[in-house]
């Protein structure tokens, strides 16, 4: 039974999905991820497979602790996902989201660097597919920039591997620390992909772009598959923390403010892997093992919103918060999953997001960084905001928008009933997830101080909600909810901002104009005239010219060899 | 009889084609000419392959033609360097010529067909010749016998400039065949033989001499411009892209090929290394000249609107490639140099196919042609993809298993390699967007009217095209065979002086 990759199973069924159609491509589908969890259930414990390559050693299947879980992890939310998505008749859909599927499970199984190489390259390629599959302008152009970041990604990967590869004379993945260049290289290449700041953009770009089903694939996968890299290669990189720390509180502001309730989710979700990252910083059991128990959480409750985002989409054909609306009416079953999802994302205690990001945030206590436990803090609260309370307000809630809607096809309500079963179940019975993490750490989350502190907070928050409400310190039909980071940047930024901007725009637009306006002229207006259709280097030169060359060269060459 | 022929069998690699020239121009039955140069293509290529495995543990075979013994006598010698082309141009003779019966039929006119296939079978006996000869002379003789015959397959070419390009090819062809014998004349005035082996030993002792420093550049230079190194590479994207498809697809993966292996065969064996690079500054002048090749044949193909100049501009960078490996001089470099003369060869006939197909149906290969061709001729376009990610360098085919030993040997080297890495990434990317520029057209833009109609290319041309892809992918994957060739054929040329 070994004698299969994980990743192979998937690569297979992309191949008969081209074929198959109907029934026997769905129940195909539906097989997969159940024997392929299987096979890896049989494998179990450790394995590694070795192969050579190039006249490498390669190690093309890992199988250990670590691995494993996010493997398990892996195939379920491909069950969950492929039920999602049995509704959609498009080929391109189905064969790139197995493909994806096949290659992230490759990702977190590749022994080295090399194999993980090849994996993330495929995963770039085929989710890729995902957003076109959407078909739309918006949706090209976003692909595209969605693949050249990631190729770029890919690239400084292999960049880095050459590097390790000269330094240790190994191409092996196992702890790297940022001590090398080859170190940064894979560091950059890992952090593109877990959309740390300021590489973040390619995420919330693509994911509102792809189709309905596509955004519930791709948040299962690439993010998490960088997450396990970060795990197996930096662990205990305090730099981590930091950017972790950044990663969890920047993107709350932008939530806020967004529309797209897809995009709210694309922040939400840079703001979960922030915690994922400190983990990994800290570095210490208990915070490595809160950082995989939150990636396997994050995928099944971000998973959960966007199916039920993707739902309304799908019913409505409409994703603007002030567009929808009032869906609770005739969604009601849509509406309840969505909101376990929201609890479990705003880590209500017995709900899933609570016993693993209590984790992460009790290691960032006990290892003294204090400041940055703050900042969790704050992000816990803003979560709470934006994916806890926006979510579901904007589209079930709020104003009436008497869209006509009914509810989603019976396999989105599977799926999505799935999804929160297990929210609910991992939230009650922790003990269940904790046994499965990698490092032997006995914790419990359900002691009082971790329950009071979190449900303070949520308390806190949804006091200043309502409170705010009675106020009627916002307009009623103004569809926002966070009203006072609403009212701060509707208030106090546009007289501060807009000021600064006004003087700054003008200039900032006159030097990239300027700097554009140059490169178009002298760099791309010098390469066509030299390299373009009819330039210098490409048309047809007389012969004589030619000539005339080869004897300039020959000149050249008999001075150099003479002197 | 077998011994007999078995011990023939370096003379047969150059005979069997070159007598079958004017049996396919006598022979002037319909279909005739195709099916004998087809089959003693494929007689070629097994004789090349029994060549392969006598050499392959490193054996130098010499055969002396005629029976006169070297120097004096004509020598075949075939070593590892050289069965390893001979093997790659044979078999990619047989595919060309597998997908040439249909492609040469609806491109030319059925009475001239046999001048034609004769024509193929004296470049091909050309470019097997210079690869088998030990003979300096015999280059010469052979490098005009490959350039005569494919002047004329590329005046073959339904576009009238054809033409104008094959008298631009004549014009330098010749000027650079003459070059190699001025050189060859200036070193037979000073050591008095022409057989390379001889010549290695004695070109020591006259060295340090004006006519010899003279006879290198001109060697040089000659080869440079049958190797179309920039910036003697004009006479290259008209050439190929006027010519008949099958001529474009033979003479793409081979030509140049060959003559890179006469500068490696000049330049290693004969004059030596130590001459070459160690008192001449030829290091850095392939490596300046590589660069810029690189660089520039991948700026005109990204602009290039006919799909043939595209993969021909794409050829003059991938060769900077080759010659880049080369300079690095070390045998991983010079490896890697001729891996990825085997590589670019299966990669280039794989896309150069797949436009024949192309050209097969719309009678063009202009960018236009392809606007929805991926739903229109779907097979031919995954081949074209496969080929493109290629050129690219994606993992799982030859162009990342060339890339990855071009990268691997200049990390062995100081600033030159740090150069040389930066260089081949700003290649790939510029042959992403090269490749891209296509793929998108295919695949995004929906086909026009007039042009929805147009099917699928016959299988007669998708099944070459396919086992090139195949290739593309297969020698991606299980490097064993082509790597330790190259390798070993790297060794025996360090090793040679």
């Amino acid at each position: 039974m070994i004698d299969i990759h994980p990743s192979l199973l998937f690569f297979f069924a992309a191949v008969l999905a081209c074929v198959l159609r109907g029934h026997v491509r769905s129940a195909m589908m539906l097989a997969v991820p159940v024997f392929g969890a299987l096979n890896l259930w049989q494998i179990g414990g450790s394995l590694t497979l070795t192969t050579s390559f190039l006249g490498y050693t390669l190690e093309p299947l890992r199988i250990d602790d670590l691995s494993i879980l996010f493997g398990y992890l892996f195939h379920l939310a491909a069950f969950i996902a492929i039920i999602f998505s049995l509704h959609v008749k498009d080929t391109v859909q189905h064969v790139s989201a197995l493909t994806y599927i096949g290659s992230a499970i490759g990702a977190v199984f590749a022994g080295d660097l090399l194999t993980l190489f090849i994996f993330w390259e495929i995963m770039a390629v085929s989710s890729a597919f995902l957003i076109w599959a959407r078909r739309s302008d918006r949706s090209y152009h976003s692909a595209m920039r969605y693949l050249i970041i990631h190729v770029l990604s890919g690239v400084l990967l292999l960049a880095g591997a050459l590097f390790i590869f000269r330094d240790t004379g190994s191409l092996a993945f196992n702890e790297i620390g940022l001590g090398t260049t080859g170190g940064w290289l894979v560091f950059i290449a890992f952090g593109i992909k877990a959309a740390f700041p300021f590489f973040h953009n390619w995420l919330t770009d693509a994911y509102p772009e792809s189709t309905p089903t596509g955004a519930v694939f791709l948040s299962a996968f690439t993010t998490k598959a960088a997450v396990y890299a970060l795990a197996r290669g930096y662990a205990g990189t305090e730099i981590l923390i930091y950017i972790g720390a950044a990663m969890t509180c920047f993107p709350i502001f932008y939530a806020v403010i967004e529309n797209d309730l897809r995009r709210v989710l694309a922040y939400s979700m840079i703001n979960q892997i922030g915690f994922m990252v400190v983990g990994i910083g800290i570095g210490t059991a208990l915070a490595v093992n809160g950082a995989v128990a939150h990636a396997f959480n994050d995928v099944i409750f971000k998973g959960l919103l966007f199916m039920a985002m993707g739902a309304v989409l799908h019913v409505t054909g409409r994703m603007n918060g002030s567009d929808l609306g009032g869906l609770y009416k005739k969604m009601p079953i849509t509406t309840i999953l969505c909101i376990v999802g929201a609890a479990s994302i705003s880590a209500f205690p017995l709900f899933s997001g609570f016993v693993s990001k209590s984790m992460v945030m009790s290691a960032a206590l006990k290892e003294g960084y204090d400041w940055v436990w703050i900042c969790l803090l704050f992000a816990s609260a803003g979560v709470f905001h934006h994916a806890g309370i926006k979510i579901p307000y904007f589209a079930f809630f709020a104003h009436d928008a008497n869209i006509k809607a009914k509810e989603p096809p019976f396999n989105m309500l599977v799926a999505m009933g799935i999804a929160a079963v297990l929210c609910v179940a991992i939230g009650c019975y922790p003990h269940v997830l904790y046994n499965m993490l990698p490092n032997e750490y006995e914790y419990t989350a359900y002691d009082t101080t971790h329950v009071l502190a979190q449900l303070q907070i949520l308390f806190f928050s949804a006091m200043a909600f309502v409170w705010l409400n009675l106020k009627g310190l916002y307009p009623p039909e103004l569809p926002s909810i966070n009203i006072d980071i609403e009212w701060f940047y509707r208030r106090v930024i546009p007289c501060s901002v807009r000021c600064g901007l006004a003087m700054a725009v003008p200039a900032y637009k006159a030097t990239t104009g300027f700097i554009t306006g140059l490169f178009r002229k002298v760099v791309i207006g010098n390469l066509l005239r030299h390299h373009g259709e009819h330039g210098v280097l490409s048309r047809a030169w007389p012969i004589g010219s030619m000539v005339l060359w080869v004897a300039v060269l020959l000149c050249l060459y008999i001075i150099l060899y003479h002197v | 009889m077998m011994n007999l022929l078995l011990d023939d069998l370096p003379a047969l690699q150059v005979m069997l084609p070159l007598l079958c020239a004017p049996l396919c121009f006598i022979l002037r039955i319909k279909g005739l000419p195709w099916l004998i140069a087809f089959v003693t293509s494929i007689l070629t290529f097994a004789v090349s392959f029994m060549l392969f495995n006598q050499v392959a543990d490193g054996d130098i075979l010499s055969y002396a033609m005629g029976g006169w013994a070297p120097p004096w006598g004509i020598e075949y010698r075939v070593d590892r360097l050289n069965s390893f082309f001979m093997l790659l141009i044979s078999g990619i003779g047989v595919v060309a010529l597998l997908f040439a019966r249909k492609s040469v039929d609806s491109e030319i006119i059925a009475c001239k067909q046999s001048i034609f296939y004769s024509a193929f079978m004296l470049c091909l006996a050309g470019l097997l010749g210079i690869l088998i000869t030990g003979d300096a002379f015999n280059v010469f003789v052979f490098l005009e016998i490959s350039a005569l015959s494919s002047y004329v397959l590329i005046s073959f070419g339904q576009d009238r400039r054809a033409l104008t390009a094959t008298f631009q090819y004549l014009i330098m062809g010749t000027i650079g065949a003459t070059m190699i014998l001025i050189g060859l004349g200036f070193m037979y005035m000073m050591t008095g033989t022409l057989n390379m082996a001889d010549l290695a030993t004695r070109l020591p002792e006259v060295m340090n001499t004006n006519t010899i420093r003279t006879a290198f550049a001109f060697i040089v230079i000659g080869a440079s411009i049958k190797l179309a190194l920039f910036p003697l590479h004009i006479w290259l994207p008209n050439a190929y892209s006027y010519a008949p498809s099958v001529v474009t697809v033979f003479l793409a993966a081979t030509s140049t090929k060959v003559a890179l292996y006469v500068l490696l065969r000049f330049v290693f064996t004969v004059f030596g290394a130590e001459f070459a690079f160690g008192e001449m500054p030829l290091q850095h002048i392939l490596m300046f000249m590589a660069v810029l090749a690189v660089l520039t044949g991948s700026l005109c193909a990204v602009f290039q609107t006919n799909i043939k100049h595209v993969l021909a501009y794409s050829s003059i960078g991938q060769i900077g490639y080759m010659v880049i490996g080369v300079a690095l001089l070390t045998t991983t470099g010079l490896a890697a140099g001729i891996l990825h003369v085997f590589n670019h060869a299966i990669m280039k006939a794989c896309l150069f196919l797949a436009i024949g197909c192309v050209y097969y149906r719309h009678g063009s290969a202009r960018i236009e042609d392809f606007k929805g061709i991926g739903k229109t001729m779907p097979w031919t376009m995954a081949a074209f993809v496969i080929g493109g990610l290629g050129l690219i360098g994606m993992p799982l085919t030859v162009g990342f298993i060339s890339k990855w030993y071009l990268v691997i040997a200049a990390m062995e080297q100081g600033a030159i390699g740090a150069v040389t890495i930066s260089i081949i990434l700003i290649g790939s990317l510029l042959a992403v967007a090269y490749v891209w520029r296509i793929v998108e057209v295919a695949y995004f833009n929906e086909p026009t009217k007039e042009k929805a109609k147009i099917k699928e290319a016959p299988l007669a041309l998708l099944i070459p095209t396919w086992i090139m892809a195949l290739a593309t992918i297969y020698f991606g994957i299980k490097t064993d065979f082509s790597v330790i060739a190259a390798t070993n054929a790297a060794t025996t040329l360090m090793g040679a002086k």
